[in-house]
C-alpha cells in the first residue's frame, strides 16, 4: 500500500522559468512529511510534480526522477492518469464537484474505473467517509449536493474522495489554509489517523501545524525572487524545530524572515 | 480505522493494474495516422462507388476516422482510453466539419468577387446599366451604406452610452432591472421585425421611404449592442478610481466624464465599432424602408437609396452571370468593410485595454 | 447622491462655507442623471411601442382576413376575399430552426471544447478570434453562398439520404427539383449560428474553475473524463442559453432563407422536397407586391415572429441569470 518516494535531481519549469532546481529527497512510507518555506519557494510546485499534476499547467515541464517504490513516475510509457490514481491529492481550497451529490463525489474515482458492484460502491463510500471522519455528519444526506457542506466538511469530503480509490500516497497542498481553526483541528486529527495507511506529504504555511502533524519536515527556500526554489534540508521534525543544521532554517523558523 | 478494514475496500478491478504505472500505449502520432487512414478510406470508397458529392466523401471519412480510433485504441490500450480517444476524434471532426463551409464561404467570395471588382466598380452606380449586361458598380450603394450606418451610429451611440452609464453608475431598483432585461431581449429582435416597426410608423404618418427610415431601424438593432458592450467596459473600471476622484470632492457627473469614461474609452470604441460592423450587413430593414435605387442619391432624408447588402440581394435576384459577378464583388467589398472594422476594433481593444489584472 | 459602491468614503470635509455653497456639481449631477435615466426609459418606451404599433396594425389586418389567421394555408391579401394564414410559416420557421439546432449545437460544443481544451495552445487564441470574426459575416453573404454554392453541393447528399433513409418518411424525396428545401435551409442556418453558439459555449467552458478540473485530474481521470465530470456539468446551462441565442437568430433570419428556399404554401414533412416558408422569408418575398392590407398582413406575421423570438431570448436570459447565482454560490 503505502509506498516510499525517492526523488533525485528534480527540476521543474513554467515555460522558460525555472521554479525549482535539483531537488533530491526520500519520503518514508506510513509517515507524514511536511514541506515548509516562504511563499514562492516552490514547495507546492514540487508537490505537484509528485503526481504529475505540474505538467497540467500550461508550459509546465519536469526533469529528473521520481521513484515510487522503484518505478519512475517520469519513465517512458508511464501513463500520467495511472500515476494520479496511485498518488491522490487534496487541494488548498476544497473542490468537491459542484453538480454531484456527496455520495457521487466520493464514488467519482471508483466510477471512473468502471468495474464495481452496486453494494460494494456503497460500502466503499461509507468506509471512505468514516475514514475522513465525516460519516456521522453526512450519513443522512448523502444525496444532497456536496457544495452545501461547510468549508471544513467539504475539505474532508475531498479527502474521502481521494482515499476512496485507495491511493499509495496522499498529497495535501495547504489543506487547511482556507479553513477555520476548529475545522483545521479536525483535519489535523484526521491526518494523524491516515498516516497509518498512507504515505502523506503536506505543504503548509503554518509552522505550528508542521510541528504538530509531521514526522519529518523539509525546508525549502529561494536565494532571491525570480530564482528557483531549492531544498535546504530535510530531517526529523523535532530536529528541524529544535536544532536545525542550517542557519537559514533556524532563521525562518524563529520568524526572522518569511 | 484499522488497517485491515480498509484493505478490503480496494476495488478488485484495479488490483491487476496496481504496481504498474505504465501501460501499452499508442504512439503520439496515432491520432494523425487514424485521421489519414480515415480520409484515405473515405476517398477510396467515394471513388469506388462513384459518389459524386464531396460532402459524402467527407462524411464517410469522418465516420471511419472515429471508428478506427475507437477500435484501434480499445484493442491496443483499454476501454477508457478508447473513449477518451473517440472524444478527441469527435472534437477534431467537429472542428474540421465546421471549417469546411466557413472556408468555402470566404474562398468563394474572394475568388468570385475579385472578378468584377475594380476601380470602376467602386466609383460607378448602376445608372443606365440593365441587370443582364456587365459593368456598373456599387458607388451608390456604398454611399447609401455609409450614410445610413453613419446616421444610425449618431443616434444610437450616445443613447446606448448614456443608458450604459445609467445602468452601471446609477442603476438601482426596478427601473434598472427592467432596462437590463429589455436590453437583453432587444439584442434578439430579428432585423426584419425592427424594419416592420419603422414601417408601421411610416404607414401611420404617411412617410416616404428614405435612407433615414433605414437608419432608424438600424439604430434599434445597434443600441442594445452598444449598451451591452459599454456596460461590460464600465464594469471593468476599478472602483478605486471612482473613489479616488469622489474623495477629492469632484462631483459624480464630472467623475464619470473625466475619470470613468476616459478609462474605458478604448473598450467602448471597440464595442461601437463591432456594432457598426453588425448593422452594416443588415439587408431586411433596408429592403422594407429604403426601397433601393440604381441611382446616386446623396440625401439620406429624401428618396430611395441603396446599400451594399441590399445591392447584393438585388443582383442575386436578377440572376444573370453579370449580376452574380457584381453580387459577389459587392459581397467582397462588404466582407472587407466588416472585417476591417472588426480587426481595427479588436486592435483598439487590445491596445487600450484597462489594466485591471484580468 | 446615488453611489454604486457600497464603501465609497464620503468626500472629505471642505471648508464650511464651501459646503453651503450651492455647487454647480449638484445641477450637473441632476442633468447627467436625467439624461442617462432618460435614455434608459426611452429604450423601454421603444420596446413597448414596438409591441403596441405592431399589434395595432396586426389587428387591423386580421379583422379583414377572410380566412383563419392561424390555420389558413395561403397568403393572398390582395384577392377579392383576402385570405392569409401563418400555419405554413410557423411550421417552416420552427422546423428549419430545429434542424439547424440539431446540427449546430453538438458541433458548436465540439468546436468550443476543441478551442478550450484540445487545440494546441498556440492555435487556440487565433481560432477563437477567427470564430468571432465569422460571427460578423453578414447574413446576405451566407445567403448567396448558400444558394449558389451549397445548394448544388447538397444534391448528392440529398439523393443519398432519400435512397438509404427514405423509409423514415422525413427523408423521402417525392418531388424532383433542386435542393431548395427546408432541410437545406436548416443546414445553412446551422452554419450561420455555429460561430455564435461556439463563442458563447467557449466562454463558459473557459470559466470552469481550474480547481474543478484538477479535482477530476487528481483522481486519475482522462481528458474526456475531466470534461464529462467537470466541464460539461458546469457548462450545461451555458450551452443551453448559447443554443437559445442561436435559436433566436435562426428563427428571425431573413436573407439566407429568402435566397435559398423556393417557397410554397404547403406543409410537408418530406423535408427534402423544395417548398415551405418562414415568417421572415415570407415578409421579404411578399413585400414588394403587397398593397396596404398586404403590408399589414405581413406586419401581423412579423408580430408573431417578434413574440416567438421574445420568448426564446427571454428564456435564454433567465437561464443565464440563474447560472450566475448558481456559480456565485460555489465560487
Amino acid at each position: 500500500m503505502a509506498k516510499r518516494i525517492d526523488v533525485s535531481g528534480l527540476t521543474a519549469y513554467y515555460s522558460s522559468h525555472k521554479a525549482i532546481e535539483d531537488i533530491s529527497m526520500t519520503v518514508e512510507p506510513r509517515s507524514v512529511t511536511a514541506f515548509i518555506g516562504p511563499s514562492g519557494c516552490g514547495k507546492s510546485t514540487f508537490l505537484r510534480t509528485l503526481n504529475r499534476m505540474h505538467e497540467v499547467t500550461p508550459g509546465g515541464r519536469v526533469e529528473g526522477k521520481v521513484l515510487l517504490d522503484d518505478e519512475n513516475l517520469y519513465g517512458k510509457d508511464v501513463d500520467p492518469v495511472a500515476v494520479r490514481r496511485t498518488v491522490g491529492m487534496v487541494f488548498q481550497r476544497p473542490n468537491p464537484f459542484p453538480t454531484m451529490s456527496i455520495f457521487d463525489n466520493v464514488a467519482a474515482g471508483l466510477r471512473l474505473n468502471g468495474s464495481y458492484k452496486k453494494n460494494q460502491l456503497a460500502d466503499v463510500v461509507e468506509k471512505s467517509l468514516k475514514g475522513a471522519n465525516l460519516w456521522n455528519e453526512v450519513k443522512d444526506r448523502l444525496n444532497k449536493p456536496g457544495s452545501g457542506l461547510s468549508g471544513g466538511q467539504q475539505q474532508r469530503l475531498c479527502i474521502a474522495r481521494a482515499i476512496a480509490v485507495e491511493p499509495d500516497v496522499l498529497l495535501m497542498d495547504e489543506p487547511c489554509s482556507a479553513l477555520d481553526p476548529i475545522s483545521t483541528l479536525a483535519i489535523e486529527d484526521l491526518i494523524g489517523e491516515l498516516k497509518e495507511r498512507f504515505t502523506i506529504v503536506i505543504v503548509t504555511h503554518n509552522m505550528q501545524q508542521a510541528a504538530r502533524v509531521s514526522d519529518r519536515t523539509a525546508f525549502f527556500n529561494l536565494a532571491a525572487v525570480g530564482q528557483p526554489g531549492r531544498l535546504i534540508e530535510i530531517d526529523e521534525t523535532e530536529r528541524i524545530f529544535s536544532n536545525p543544521s542550517v542557519q537559514a532554517t533556524e532563521d525562518y523558523i524563529s520568524g526572522r524572515f518569511g | 480505522m484499522s488497517n485491515a478494514v480498509v484493505q478490503d475496500t480496494r476495488p478488485p478491478a484495479s488490483a491487476p493494474r496496481k504496481g504498474s504505472l505504465s501501460r501499452r500505449g499508442l504512439p503520439r502520432w496515432a491520432g494523425a495516422a487514424f485521421g489519414a487512414a480515415g480520409i484515405a478510406l473515405g476517398c477510396g470508397i467515394g471513388l469506388v462507388f462513384g459518389l459524386d458529392s464531396k460532402v459524402q466523401w467527407g462524411l464517410i471519412s469522418a465516420i471511419l476516422f472515429v471508428l478506427i480510433s475507437y477500435v484501434a485504441t480499445s484493442v491496443v490500450e483499454n476501454k477508457r482510453q478508447a473513449k477518451d480517444r473517440v472524444a478527441t476524434s469527435l472534437v477534431w471532426v467537429c472542428f474540421i466539419l465546421a471549417l469546411v463551409p466557413l472556408v468555402s464561404l470566404l474562398w468563394t467570395t474572394i475568388k468570385r468577387g475579385s472578378k468584377a471588382l475594380s476601380g470602376d466598380f467602386l466609383s460607378h452606380s448602376m445608372n443606365g446599366v440593365t441587370g443582364f449586361e456587365p459593368g456598373g458598380g456599387v458607388y451608390h450603394a456604398l454611399i447609401g451604406t455609409l450614410e445610413q450606418v453613419g446616421i444610425a451610429t449618431v443616434i444610437s451611440a450616445p443613447l446606448g452610452l448614456l443608458t450604459a452609464v445609467y445602468l452601471v453608475e446609477y442603476g438601482k431598483g426596478a427601473l434598472a432591472k427592467a432596462v437590463t432585461f429589455f436590453v437583453d431581449v432587444m439584442t434578439g429582435i430579428p432585423s426584419i421585425v425592427a424594419g416592420l416597426f419603422i414601417l408601421t410608423l411610416m404607414l401611420m404618418f404617411e412617410l416616404k421611404p428614405s435612407g433615414f427610415m433605414g437608419s432608424l431601424a438600424l439604430s434599434i438593432l445597434m443600441m442594445p449592442v452598444v449598451v451591452r458592450s459599454t456596460e461590460e467596459m464600465l464594469k471593468l473600471v476599478p472602483n478605486e478610481l471612482r473613489e479616488a476622484s469622489l474623495a477629492l470632492g469632484v462631483p459624480k457627473w464630472r467623475t464619470i466624464l473625466k475619470v470613468v469614461l476616459p478609462t474605458a474609452i478604448g473598450g467602448i470604441t471597440t464595442g461601437v465599432m463591432l456594432a457598426i460592423a453588425r448593422i452594416a450587413g443588415e439587408t431586411a430593414p433596408i429592403m422594407l424602408l429604403v426601397f433601393g435605387s440604381q441611382l446616386i442619391n446623396t440625401n439620406p432624408f429624401d428618396g430611395a437609396q441603396s446599400s451594399l447588402p441590399f445591392y447584393i440581394w438585388e443582383q442575386y435576384r436578377v440572376g444573370s452571370d453579370a449580376s452574380y459577378d457584381r453580387g459577389w464583388a459587392a459581397a467582397l467589398v462588404l466582407i472587407a468593410f466588416v472585417m476591417i472594422l472588426n480587426l481595427v476594433a479588436r486592435g483598439i481593444a487590445r491596445w487600450k485595454a484597462p489594466k485591471t489584472g484580468r | 447622491m446615488a453611489s454604486i459602491t457600497t464603501n465609497t468614503p464620503p468626500p472629505p470635509a471642505a471648508p464650511a462655507p464651501a459646503l453651503r455653497r450651492k455647487s454647480t456639481g449638484r445641477a450637473g449631477d441632476k442633468v447627467f442623471l436625467g439624461l442617462s435615466r432618460g435614455s434608459g426609459i426611452l429604450l423601454l418606451v421603444l420596446m413597448a411601442s414596438i409591441a403596441i404599433f405592431l399589434s395595432v396594425r396586426a389587428g387591423m389586418a386580421i379583422s379583414k382576413d377572410e380566412g383563419n389567421f392561424l390555420t389558413t394555408f395561403d397568403w393572398d391579401p390582395a384577392a377579392q376575399k383576402p385570405v392569409f394564414g401563418i400555419a405554413v410559416l410557423l411550421f417552416g420557421t420552427v422546423v428549419s430552426s430545429i434542424i439547424a439546432m440539431v446540427i449546430a449545437v453538438p458541433i458548436a460544443v465540439g468546436i468550443a471544447l476543441f478551442i478550450s481544451h484540445y487545440a494546441p495552445r498556440k492555435l487556440a487564441a487565433p481560432l477563437a478570434y477567427v470564430v468571432d470574426l465569422l460571427a460578423a459575416v453578414p447574413s446576405i453573404i451566407y445567403g448567396i453562398w448558400g444558394a449558389l454554392v451549397l445548394v448544388p453541393y447538397l444534391e448528392g447528399l440529398n439523393s443519398w439520404l432519400d435512397e438509404y433513409l427514405g423509409w423514415t418518411y422525413v427523408f423521402e424525396k417525392t418531388e424532383v427539383g433542386v435542393a431548395r428545401s427546408l432541410f437545406t435551409v436548416g443546414i445553412l442556418l446551422a452554419i450561420m449560428i455555429l460561430p455564435i453558439v461556439t463563442s458563447v459555449s467557449r466562454e463558459v467552458f473557459l470559466q470552469v474553475p481550474r480547481m474543478n478540473e484538477e479535482a477530476a485530474l487528481a483522481l486519475g481521470a482522462t481528458r474526456w473524463e475531466v470534461i464529462r465530470m467537470s466541464v460539461l456539468p458546469f457548462g450545461r446551462s451555458g450551452i443551453i442559453s448559447a443554443s437559445m441565442l442561436g435559436l433566436g437568430r435562426a428563427l428571425g433570419e431573413t436573407m439566407a432563407v429568402a435566397t435559398v428556399l423556393s417557397p410554397s404554401y404547403l406543409i410537408s414533412l418530406h423535408l427534402l422536397n423544395p417548398g415551405g416558408g418562414t415568417f421572415a422569408q415570407n415578409i421579404a418575398a411578399k413585400f414588394d407586391e403587397a398593397n396596404q392590407l398586404g403590408r399589414d398582413a405581413l406586419i401581423a406575421s412579423g408580430l408573431v415572429l417578434f413574440v416567438l423570438t421574445l420568448l426564446v431570448n427571454g428564456a435564454a436570459r433567465l437561464i443565464i441569470a440563474r447560472r450566475k447565482e448558481y456559480s456565485g454560490a460555489n465560487a
